[in-house]
C-alpha cells in the first residue's frame, strides 16, 4: 500500500513539473503574442507593467482573479460554470503522452497519437456548451460556427496523422521520432510535406486562430462564444487557447519535425560538436518556431470568410490528405526510401514555386 | 477490496446514473451530454481491461465526432418535451412488458450460462502487452475479409447519404471562389486619364 501511496505522489509531481512550465509558458505566450504583434505594427506592445511590461501577464492574472464572475439571466448555470472547464482539461490532458526527450514522458502508451487526436477533438465541447449555456444569440452562432469548422477540419488532421502512423509505422508518438532520426533531410516534413502544411494549418482551424477565428469574429458576432464569460470563467478559456496553440506546436514539432532530434544529425563536419547531439533544447526551439507562426500569421492574414473555410476543408484538404496517403503507400509498396520521396516532393514543390514566380514577373 | 474494483465500482456507477439521466432528464441538450458522460465512463471501464485502442477510439469516435453533430442539431432543433410526453401513459404497459423481458432475459443469460467457472476471468496480461498491436494483428490478418466487408458496407452507406439528401436547386446562386482569387487589378479598375479642372470662381 505505501508503495502504491508512493507512485501515486511520484506520478503527481511528474504532472506537476509539465503543468507548471506549462502554465508559464501560456502566460508568457500571451505577452509575447502582444509584443510581437506590437512590433509588427510598429507599435510598443504592453511597456508598463515591470521593466520592458515582463510583469503583465501577471498582472493581467490578478485582475482576472479580482473580477466579478457575471452569470446571464436565465443561463444554464450549471453548464455556464463547468464549460470553460471542458474547454481547458482536454488540452491538458493531451500532455500526458508527449515525449519531450528520449525516455522523458509522462505514460509512454502505444496508442498515443490516437490518444491525442481524441483529446483534441473534446476541446470542441467547452466552446458548444458556453454557447448553448450562455443563452444569448451572439455566443450560440459563434458556438455553431466553432462546431462544424472543428468537426469538418478534423477529418483532414485524423488523415494527415494517417500519413504520419503509415510512414512510421507506429502510432506511439516517442517511436515516431525516433524513427526519423538522422538529419534534417530524415524528418517527414519532406516525404509527407503536403500532409505537414495540411496539419499545420488544420491545426490553427482547430484552434480557432485567426485567419479561422470566425468563431469569435469581433466584427460580426462581438466575441462569439465567450461573450457572456467574465473575470476568472473567462481567463479559463483564454488559457485553454494558448495551451492547445502550444500542444498544437508541439505536436507538429514530434511528428513533422524531428522532436528533439538535432538537425545536423548525420553530417561528418558536426559529428563531435553539441550541435549534432540532440536534446531537449532542440525540441523547444522548433516547438517555439510553430508557436510564433501562430502570432505571425494572425498579424499578416486577414479573417477568411466563412464559406472559404469551409471549401478549403472539405474542398482542398480532404483531397489532399487522400491523395497523399495514396502515394505514401505506392511509396511503401515500391520499397522507396523516405528521403528519395522528400527531396522529390519539396523539389517539386519548390520549381512549382520558382516557375510560378517566373510567369508572374513574365505577366506583369 | 482491491483498488481496481474501487475503480471499477466508481465508473460503473456513474455509467449507470447517467444512462438514467439521458431517458430522465427533462432538457434534450442535457440528455446528450449524460449521454457523453456515459460514453466515457465506458471508456473508462474498457481502459480497466486493458483494452486501451477500444477506449481511445471510443472517445475519438463518439464522443469527438458523433456527440458533438447529435448537440449540434438537439440544440438548433426546438423541442417541445411536452409533446413528446403526451403518449407517455399510453405506451407505458407495452414498456414496461419490453423492459421486463429484457431484464429477465439478460438475468437468465447471466445466472444460468454466464457464470464465473464456467467463463474464467481472463488473466491479466504483462505490462508491456499493446492491445493496439494484438487488435492491429488479428484484423488484418485472421478477419481481413470481414473487416474489407464493413469498409465496403460503410462507404455504400457514405454513397447512399449522400445521394439521398443531394438537391439540385436550380436557383441557388453560388460563387467560385478560384475565380475570385484570381481576378486581377485590370479586371475590375478602370483608371482614366483626365486634365485637372480648376475651380471656377
Amino acid at each position: 500500500m505505501l508503495e502504491f501511496i508512493l507512485d501515486l505522489l511520484f506520478v503527481l509531481l511528474k504532472i506537476f513539473a509539465i503543468l507548471l512550465p506549462l502554465l508559464l509558458g501560456v502566460a508568457y505566450l500571451t505577452y509575447a503574442e502582444r509584443k510581437l504583434i506590437g512590433y509588427m505594427q510598429v507599435r510598443l506592445g504592453p511597456n508598463r507593467v515591470g521593466p520592458k511590461g515582463w510583469l503583465q501577464p501577471i498582472a493581467d492574472a490578478l485582475k482576472l482573479m479580482m473580477k466579478e464572475i457575471v452569470i446571464p439571466t436565465n443561463a444554464d448555470k450549471f453548464l455556464f460554470v463547468i464549460a470553460p472547464m471542458l474547454a481547458i482539461a482536454p488540452s491538458l490532458a493531451a500532455w500526458a503522452v508527449v515525449p519531450f526527450d528520449e525516455g522523458l514522458v509522462l505514460s509512454n502508451i502505444d496508442a498515443s497519437l490516437l490518444y491525442v487526436l481524441a483529446m483534441t477533438s473534446l476541446g470542441v465541447y467547452g466552446i458548444i456548451v458556453a454557447g448553448w449555456a450562455s443563452n444569448s444569440k451572439y455566443a450560440f452562432l459563434g458556438a455553431m460556427r466553432s462546431a462544424a469548422q472543428i468537426v469538418s477540419y478534423e477529418i483532414a488532421m485524423g488523415f494527415a496523422l494517417v500519413g504520419v502512423l503509415m510512414a512510421a509505422s507506429s502510432i506511439n508518438l516517442h517511436d515516431i521520432v525516433m524513427q526519423q532520426s538522422g538529419g534534417i533531410w530524415h524528418w517527414y516534413w519532406m516525404p509527407l510535406f503536403p500532409l505537414f502544411l495540411v496539419y499545420f494549418i488544420s491545426g490553427i482551424a482547430e484552434t480557432n486562430r485567426a485567419p479561422f477565428d470566425v468563431a469569435e469574429g469581433e466584427s460580426e458576432i462581438v466575441a462569439g462564444f465567450h461573450i457572456e464569460y467574465s473575470g476568472m470563467t473567462f481567463a479559463v478559456f483564454f488559457l485553454a487557447e494558448y495551451a492547445n496553440i502550444i500542444l498544437i506546436s508541439v505536436l507538429t514539432a514530434l511528428m513533422f519535425m524531428g522532436g528533439w532530434l538535432s538537425p545536423f544529425q548525420g553530417i561528418p563536419w558536426f559529428e563531435d560538436t553539441f550541435l549534432a547531439k540532440s536534446s531537449i533544447i532542440w525540441f523547444l526551439s522548433k516547438a517555439a518556431f510553430f508557436a510564433f507562426c501562430f502570432l505571425w500569421f494572425r498579424a499578416t492574414f486577414p479573417r477568411y470568410r466563412y464559406d472559404q473555410i469551409m471549401r478549403l476543408g472539405w474542398k482542398v484538404f480532404i483531397p489532399i490528405t487522400i491523395i497523399w496517403i495514396l502515394v505514401l503507400g505506392a511509396v511503401i509498396a515500391a520499397r522507396v526510401s523516405y528521403v528519395t520521396l522528400g527531396v522529390w516532393t519539396v523539389g517539386i514543390v519548390a520549381a512549382y514555386l520558382l516557375l510560378n514566380k517566373i510567369a508572374t514577373r513574365a505577366g506583369t | 477490496m482491491s483498488l481496481e474494483k474501487i475503480i471499477f465500482y466508481l465508473f460503473a456507477t456513474i455509467l449507470v446514473l447517467a444512462a438514467l439521466r439521458v431517458i430522465t432528464s427533462r432538457n434534450p441538450v442535457h440528455s446528450a451530454l449524460y449521454l457523453v458522460l456515459c460514453f466515457f465512463s465506458s471508456a473508462a471501464l474498457w481502459i480497466l481491461l486493458q483494452a486501451e485502442f477500444l477506449a481511445i477510439t471510443l472517445v475519438l469516435v463518439y464522443v469527438g465526432a458523433v456527440m458533438v453533430l447529435f448537440l449540434f442539431v438537439v440544440m438548433m432543433l426546438n423541442i417541445n418535451l411536452d409533446v413528446m410526453r403526451e403518449g407517455f401513459i399510453k405506451y407505458l404497459p407495452i414498456g414496461i412488458t419490453v423492459a421486463l423481458i429484457s431484464v429477465l432475459e439478460m438475468g437468465i443469460v447471466i445466472t444460468g450460462n454466464f457464470t464465473l467457472d464456467k467463463f474464467p476471468a481472463p488473466a491479466r496480461k504483462a505490462v508491456d502487452y499493446s492491445n493496439t498491436e494484438a487488435i492491429g494483428n488479428v484484423l488484418y490478418t485472421e478477419y481481413l475479409f470481414s473487416f474489407e466487408i464493413a469498409a465496403v458496407l460503410l462507404l455504400v452507406a457514405i454513397v447512399a447519404a449522400i445521394a439521398l439528401t443531394m438537391r439540385k436547386r436550380p436557383n441557388t446562386r453560388s460563387q467560385n471562389p478560384s475565380e475570385q482569387v484570381l481576378v486581377k487589378k485590370s479586371d475590375r479598375l478602370h483608371i482614366v486619364k483626365m486634365d485637372a479642372e480648376e475651380k471656377q470662381s
